[in-house]
């Protein structure tokens, strides 16, 4: 088996005397898509501010290609290759559609400190950006300013930010969540598209049970902060932990 | 022209025009309105531009609030004066002053920056006030250096003063080094703010203007905020001690009222908000009514009230003490009607 690109052990953070992450241990390998299922509040979020460095850990290790990379910044993590889209939509909202993508692709160009070029001169730039958007159909949207966008849009702008970043390791938040029945196949395609790649790792928080079944290789249910349950799809919601505490509820009716 | 103006055009008719004028005016204030004070005011007002501009960099596209930008106005005006005490008069001393006092700003904003980004915005603030606040009162104490509270004057190049002359006549201005020293503010001004201008409409720029709208998805999309942050902070820094320095050789004289006090800071504070902050071009009006206003508004308020003379209360009122007054409550009334600046507003109507 090849050596895991990303993995966290014994993982832990405690808000005053509320533990919303519990020695979590657990490794993710490229070419695997590994849906993460827990209620509400179970510290699904957390989990991933620990991973990209958003929250310093109280306690345990992020390991990245097998180095350990929890004293890092988000801006070093996200160099190196850990890429987040946010639950809670986390966009430059006074700049154009077109603009908040470019600027990804300029991150990754690492033009960031060219002073003395005009920036609608780089039309490789553009051009890339232009193509995400294609991907994600907001190319209808590019010179909107984002705060004008539909919800639903900026959902999608959010994963377009992803896309753009194209990191080794995804990370996405509910993508779907909010968007509309028309909206969310595109982004379960993309997604989709990504696993095809073989070449990416890919960590999701979703609660629809038909998108885990047709997408997951892989479920770890966190509760109440600690790993519940971890293995193949089937096996995991056969597991009487989540039969009993999330099949029943949460998982179908959200 | 779109190179020259980095691609960032006015987006309105009467913001090109109000632009186009005032540029007009300036390159040919020496002619259009000959005169000791006229040219001095047009010379302020091409300073001012560029020092509000470096500040505009700062606070409408960095989202960063600094009291030091005086502070770095005077480093490059008072390197300007030293050098020119110290090595006599000369073009070489001009440039050995304005590079060493850009360079010593730089430096300053670098140790600022790097000191007090890293933590908190506000902290920066606060930090900016103490450092201008600590170099306003060395400088006034160090008296055998800077002169204290009388300042330095000091002697610019023979050919940018009024007893050089390289010919007669042009249009009954007189062919002097006072017009050489005029055209070199206004040229030195112009290049800086095209280049200020290029920097907010580079990758860089944009950046920062991510920074300003988001910096949490800023990092996390692979910006070093702080990194940014700072070298921002230490390009304004420079460019406001250049503009500094063309105030020195302008005035061949500096001071800490002519250049250190806070309201000199607070002149830059209500320039950027009343030409409208995070547009570059704001600058240029509010630097050019400000500085206006403050020329004129006490001799316009001095006929008014002579006009009004005999009627109650009104001569008071308008007399021309009470030109501060005036102008804190065109300050407000302008705030209040155009929140985003003259050129906001300019740019919204369309
Ligand atoms: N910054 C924080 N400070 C205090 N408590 C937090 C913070 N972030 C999350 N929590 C708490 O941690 C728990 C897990 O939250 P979260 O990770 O958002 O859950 P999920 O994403 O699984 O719904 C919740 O009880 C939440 O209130
Ligand atoms: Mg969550």
């Amino acid at each position: 088996m090849t050596p895991p690109i990303l993995a966290t052990e014994d993982l832990t953070v405690r808000f005053g005397g509320h533990v919303a992450v519990d020695a979590v241990t657990c490794a993710f390998r490229a070419g695997e898509l590994t849906a993460i299922v827990g209620p509400n509040g179970a510290g699904k979020t957390t989990y991933f501010n620990l991973i990209s460095g958003q929250i310093p850990a109280s306690a345990g290790r992020v390991l990245l290609r097998g180095r350990n990379i929890s004293g890092q910044s988000v801006s070093h993590r996200t160099r190196a290759g850990i890429g987040r889209a946010f639950q809670l939509t986390n966009l430059f909202p006074n700049l154009s559609v077109l603009e908040n993508v470019r600027l990804v692709v300029q991150a990754k160009a690492g033009q960031g400190f060219n002073l003395l070029s005009m920036a609608s001169r780089h039309a490789e730039l553009t051009d890339a950006a232009e193509g995400i958007l294609a991907r994600v159909r907001l190319l209808d949207n590019r010179d909107q300013v984002v705060s004008e966008l539909s919800h639903g849009n900026q959902r999608k702008l959010e994963v377009a930010l992803l896309i753009a970043l194209d990191p080794d390791v995804y990370m996405f938040d509910e993508p779907t969540a909010g968007m509309s029945v028309d909206e969310a196949p595109v982004v379960l395609e993309l997604i989709a598209a990504l696993k095809e790649q073989k070449d990416r790792t890919v960590l999701l928080v979703e609660h629809k049970m038909d998108v885990i079944r047709t997408l997951a290789d892989r479920i770890i249910v966190l509760h109440n902060g600690a790993l519940a349950a971890d293995g193949p799809p089937a096996e995991v919601m056969a597991s009487d932990v989540v039969q009993e505490a999330y099949m029943g509820r949460e998982l179908e009716d959200v | 022209m779109k190179a020259v103006l980095s691609g960032d055009m006015p987006r309105s008719v009467p913001l090109t025009l109000i632009l186009g004028v005032i540029l007009v005016c300036l390159a040919l204030a020496p002619f259009l309105f000959p005169g000791v004070r006229t040219v001095d005011t047009a010379a302020r007002i091409c300073i001012f531009v560029v020092l509000v501009a470096s500040y505009d960099l700062l606070l409408g596209y960095g989202g960063i609030v600094s009291f030091a930008h005086t502070m770095f106005f005077g480093i490059g005006a008072y390197g300007v004066a030293l050098a020119s005490t110290h090595m006599g008069r000369g073009f070489d001393a001009l440039l050995v002053g304005s590079v060493a006092g850009a360079g010593v700003a730089a430096a300053l904003a670098l140790v600022i920056g790097l000191f007090s980004l890293r933590v908190r915005a506000i902290f920066f603030a606060m930090i900016t006030l103490a450092v201008a606040s600590a170099v306003a009162v060395l400088v006034s104490q160090l008296s055998g250096l800077t002169g204290g509270e009388d300042g330095l004057t000091f002697q610019t190049p023979r050919a940018l003063g009024p007893a050089f002359k390289f010919g007669d006549e042009l249009f009954g201005v007189k062919l002097n080094g006072k017009l050489l020293a005029y055209y070199l503010i206004f040229l030195g001004s112009l290049i800086l703010f095209l280049l200020m201008l290029r920097v907010v409409n580079s990758p860089f720029g944009r950046v920062l203007q991510a920074i300003r709208e988001n910096d949490f998805r800023a990092e996390a999309i692979g910006y070093r905020v702080v990194h940014y942050r700072v070298a921002a902070t230490c390009l304004s820094a420079a460019v406001a001690a250049l503009a500094g320095s063309l105030y020195a050789i302008w005035l061949r004289y500096v001071g800490p009222d002519t250049a250190l006090s806070m309201e000199i800071m607070i002149d830059i504070l209500l320039m950027v908000v009343i030409g409208g902050m995070g547009t570059m071009y704001g600058a240029v009006i509010g630097a050019t009514l400000l500085v206006i206003a403050q020329n004129y508004l006490q001799n316009l308020m001095g006929v008014a009230s002579g006009v009004v003379d005999g009627l109650p209360v009104l001569p008071e009122l308008l007399s021309a003490d009470r030109w501060l007054l005036w102008l804190g409550v065109l300050f407000i009334l302008s705030v209040y009607f155009f929140p985003t600046g003259v050129v906001g507003r300019l740019r919204a109507r369309k």
